[in-house]
């Protein structure tokens, strides 16, 4: 095919992008991509700061810490650490992409196939993200978030909003469920809810409360009577319902940046696989449209440079290693899928049977659909991955003086090193496991969490500054217990009101 | 369908109020900052925005997450020489092991950011407890005022320019009638040679009065007005004119002033000049130390520097008035001073100073201010200037033991500018 480029300026303008979008789409569609509707945003840079300052929402409410983020950002912009070619895209219908006045037409053209077709395939059709969050309605939820919380400062006071607000944020990883499904949201059925719920609230925590008298005459039941009956995983949401002195108002906050926390879940456990795919999109079809003779040769040096900056792994002593790259890992193990199902060696063929030889595409969705980071790994990285990135397993175990290299990319290595990397993405074992435990119901309302040892691993000492805002929730004593190897129950810290 | 919205005009500072929130919560950390910067930077050098650092510590927000220790087995790429079964020496310092890689963006380093010249300068004006007026009047950066420039092509209603918008549309419309015009006229002239060889009804007749009348509809459509014709009067901002002033820092630096008292000053002098740079396009400034004897300094010396011994005030005051006839006549220069003492003089000396002062200081400068930083109780000079205080209009003095001490001394100056 022999036909004319969209363009050859590095100039991008209003109608141009509006061509390189169609034509994308075309090819996206062509690959079977399933999309929201996109609706992209042309954006200066200090709104991207913004943007990127407020988690990459359009709208959030205010809090210093946002505003920290953004100097922050603007800091690591001016020094020109930010690398990537600024996109965002919001998990919402329609998804919003935002494009960077700054960029030229070919890093517009990118962020387009990256964000505006990779990302946004894998918000509609990933499991966890159908599951979990509700693109229809976060914009309007965000909205309700920002004014209520807004008009809290107002009647409240700036100080006791940010002050609950700060004990909510250093809870936030522990305000998910992590398997009931939560209902969806919105923004009118919020506001409507939000009376009624403030009222109901209050008369539950009450009751809780009132039995104390009644229990107190028979105190040999007491000993059994638990509460919470079963420990509970969602600290938050144990204290929007049972913390006792909370004010209406306070426990909507705490129900709010649990919902939001709610809203991230899935994209924390899917940083691998949703890179990976939007890079292996962006990749494909802008090949694509270059086989096609719609864009130059010059464009294509510009994307491909970008595009290898954004998956280049710095290997471990290298001084700009800081962890591995998602976009790194998830691109080479998905462009390795397609490799195994169109040109599949006998390794392949022995470590990946179902899939050796099979239609890429579908089995592209199929991985993309189906899991997490976690799975993901542990299902598809394959012993070719292992090697080109060279992988290496370290043992580090505070009872031996020496780290112990216990695998590397060979054939002894490769199932140790696919388990040791999809355990490292298992939020369930990079986050401490800690409980809500016991409520002294009858004593001084002391409220217990039990922190259970994985592997020996102690919590860090910011625990302390932890219980302490967890204490300004609870209102009372806190306490953290850790159960070592199992069975040994130790008092661990204690934090008065 | 796809749809592409431009953004770029929508809420810039979305993140300003975050920003305020951020700043209200450092507030210790950033006004020590301040006051450090304010010891640090030269009377002058107050145009300028500052590098504020705080502990990471105290910035980061905590969660649960697991510290170093324990057992655990990480997957690192690159490997080079390792083989199953190697064991290697722990790095030193340790940073590659722990959990808090993917959480610690910057390392242990303080947070560091940059204030703003305004809120710097809300920050030094904070001590010292300005009325929010001159707060506002001191941050405002130069004064303009807006002068007739020509006419533009855009600009705010309310600023049309009628008559030379309705003189272009005119213009307009005589030359966009031109050709229709002309072509009617020769059609109508060869209508009438028509008519003369053909009936009404003949198909030229009808197609040349078909002509013409489109010509008169497409005359007809030309608009009166168009955006394209207004004009609108441009209006720009010119500086306002100034003028130059020169201000006298004199200061006691016997041994009894010690580095606290030397802030106070310090701040004092700030004050007044910064209140001098909303005024006057250019500003010298002049440092008198002095002791039992006075001398013109550089700034360094004059914050630094440290003498022990007795005080002659009148040492300086001699000092300023020689040098405003030998270099600053009061026909080109507006002439202010501050002075700043412990108070302590010699006793016959104190009314030399008087004397001085009202012969050949107070009738050529515009404002005297004189503090006095003691907690003792005041000191003989006190007597002395109290009664110029009386006799002159634009003599202030007070007595400072803390920064908002310093405001009232400025507060009549103040008031005067503002009227």
């Amino acid at each position: 095919m022999n036909r004319k480029p969209i363009s050859d300026t590095s100039q991008w303008t209003f109608a141009l992008i509006e061509k390189y979008q169609k034509e994308i789409e075309r090819v996206a569609t062509n690959f079977g991509l399933k999309t929201y509707p996109v609706q992209l945003e042309i954006i200066t840079t200090e709104q991207m700061m913004d943007a990127y300052a407020s988690v990459g929402m359009p709208i959030g409410y205010n809090h210093w810490s946002f505003g920290k983020e953004y100097i922050n950002n603007e800091k690591r912009y001016k020094r020109g650490q930010m690398g990537l070619a600024y996109e965002i895209v919001i998990n919402s219908n329609p998804c919003i992409a935002y494009l960077m006045e700054e960029n030229t037409m070919a890093m517009q053209a990118l962020v387009i196939a990256h964000a505006a077709y990779g990302h946004n395939s894998f918000f509609k059709n990933n499991y966890l993200f159908t599951t979990w969050t509700s693109a229809e309605s976060i914009i309007d939820y965000l909205l309700f978030a920002k004014n209520y919380i807004a008009q809290c400062e107002e009647r409240y006071g700036e100080e006791h909003v940010e002050a609950i607000l700060d004990s909510c944020h250093a809870l936030k990883n522990f305000g998910v469920d992590r398997y009931k499904h939560p209902p969806s949201l919105s923004m009118q059925e919020e506001k409507a809810k939000q009376q009624d719920r403030a009222t109901y609230l209050q008369s539950q925590v009450n009751e809780l409360w009132r039995t104390i008298p009644v229990k107190d005459t028979n105190s040999q039941d007491a000993q059994r009577d638990h509460f919470p009956e079963e420990p509970q995983e969602n600290i938050l949401y144990f204290l929007e319902k049972n913390a006792p002195l909370l004010e209406p108002w306070q426990r909507e906050i705490v129900r709010i940046v649990r919902k939001i926390a709610q809203y991230f879940y899935p994209q924390r456990q899917t940083q691998v696989m949703n890179e990976g795919w939007a890079c292996f999109w962006h990749y494909t079809i802008l090949n694509q449209l270059y086989d096609e003779g719609l864009v130059t040769d010059g464009f294509m040096i510009e994307f491909l440079q970008s595009h290898t900056n954004v998956i280049y792994q710095p290997a471990f002593d290298s001084p700009y290693f800081s962890g591995i790259n998602p976009y790194a890992l998830g691109f080479a193990m998905m462009i390795d899928i397609r490799r195994i199902c169109e040109h599949p060696t006998d390794e392949d063929k022995q470590w990946f049977p179902d899939i050796a030889g099979s239609d890429w595409q579908q089995t592209m969705n199929f991985a993309m659909q189906n899991f997490k980071d976690e799975s993901f790994i542990s299902q598809f990285l394959s012993p070719k991955v292992i090697r080109d990135l060279k992988l290496f397993a370290i043992l580090d175990d505070d009872n031996k003086k020496q780290l112990e290299v216990t695998s590397i990319h060979d054939e002894t290595g490769y199932q140790t090193i696919r388990k040791t990397l999809s355990e490292q993405y298992n939020l369930g074992s990079i986050e401490p496991n800690i409980q809500v435990f016991n409520v002294d119901r009858e004593g001084d309302r002391s409220l217990t969490l039990r922190h259970t040892q994985y592997n020996r691993m102690p919590l860090d000492k910011s625990v302390h500054e932890v219980l302490k805002h967890l204490a300004r929730l609870w209102g009372f004593r806190v306490r953290l217990e850790t159960v070592v190897n199992d069975h040994i129950v130790m008092p661990l810290f204690e934090c008065e009101k | 369908m796809p749809s592409i919205v431009d953004r770029r005009l929508n809420g810039k500072n979305k993140s300003a109020v975050n920003r305020q929130k951020f700043i209200r919560r450092f507030r210790n950390q950033i006004k020590k900052a301040v006051a450090d910067a304010i010891a640090d930077r030269s009377v002058t050098d107050l145009d300028k925005g500052e590098k504020v650092s705080i502990p990471t510590k105290n910035t980061s927000e905590p969660f649960f997450h697991h510290g170093h220790g324990g057992h655990h087995q990480r997957i690192y790429p690159g490997n080079k020489e390792f083989h199953q079964g190697d064991r290697i020496n722990r790095p030193k310092g340790g940073s590659k092991q722990g959990h808090d890689a993917s959480d610690s963006g910057e390392g242990l380093d303080d947070f560091i950011f940059e204030l703003t010249r305004e809120e710097f300068l809300q920050f030094f004006f904070e001590d010292l407890e300005l009325p929010n007026l001159v707060k506002t009047k001191l941050t405002t950066i130069s004064e303009t005022r807006k002068v007739h420039a020509g006419h533009t092509s855009d600009g705010m209603p309310s600023n049309i320019n009628i008559i030379r918008s309705l003189r272009g549309a005119m213009g307009r419309r005589i030359a966009a009638r031109g050709p229709y015009q002309s072509r009617i006229k020769e059609a109508e002239a060869e209508l009438e040679l028509l008519l003369n060889r053909h009936n009404e009804t003949d198909a030229v007749i009808i197609k040349l009065r078909e002509e013409i009348e489109q010509l008169k509809k497409k005359i007809a459509h030309i608009p009166f007005i168009d955006t394209f014709d207004l004009r609108y009067n441009n209006r720009i901002d010119q500086p306002k004119p100034t003028t130059q002033a020169v201000m006298f820092c004199i200061m006691d630096i016997s041994g009894s002033m010690g580095a606290e008292e030397k802030d106070m000053a310090k701040r004092f002098f700030m004050l007044l000049y910064l209140f001098l740079t909303k005024t006057y396009e250019k500003i010298q400034v002049i440092f008198i130390s002095h002791h039992t004897e006075a001398q013109e300094v550089d700034e360094e010396t004059f914050f630094y520097s440290r003498d022990t011994g007795g005080t002659i005030v009148s040492s300086a005051l001699n000092l300023t008035s020689k040098i405003i006839q030998e270099r600053f006549p009061t026909s080109e220069w507006n002439i202010y001073a501050a002075q700043a003492s412990d108070g302590d003089n010699w006793d016959t000396d104190s009314i030399d100073c008087r004397r001085i002062l009202t012969e050949h200081i107070m009738p050529y400068v515009q404002y005297y201010a004189y503090i006095e930083i003691t907690e003792d109780r005041h000191q003989n000079l006190w007597q002395e200037y109290l009664e110029l205080q009386n006799n002159w209009d634009n003599f202030a003095m007070q007595r400072i033991e803390q920064l908002a001490d310093i405001y009232p001394v400025f507060s009549q100056l103040f008031q005067k500018q503002s009227q």
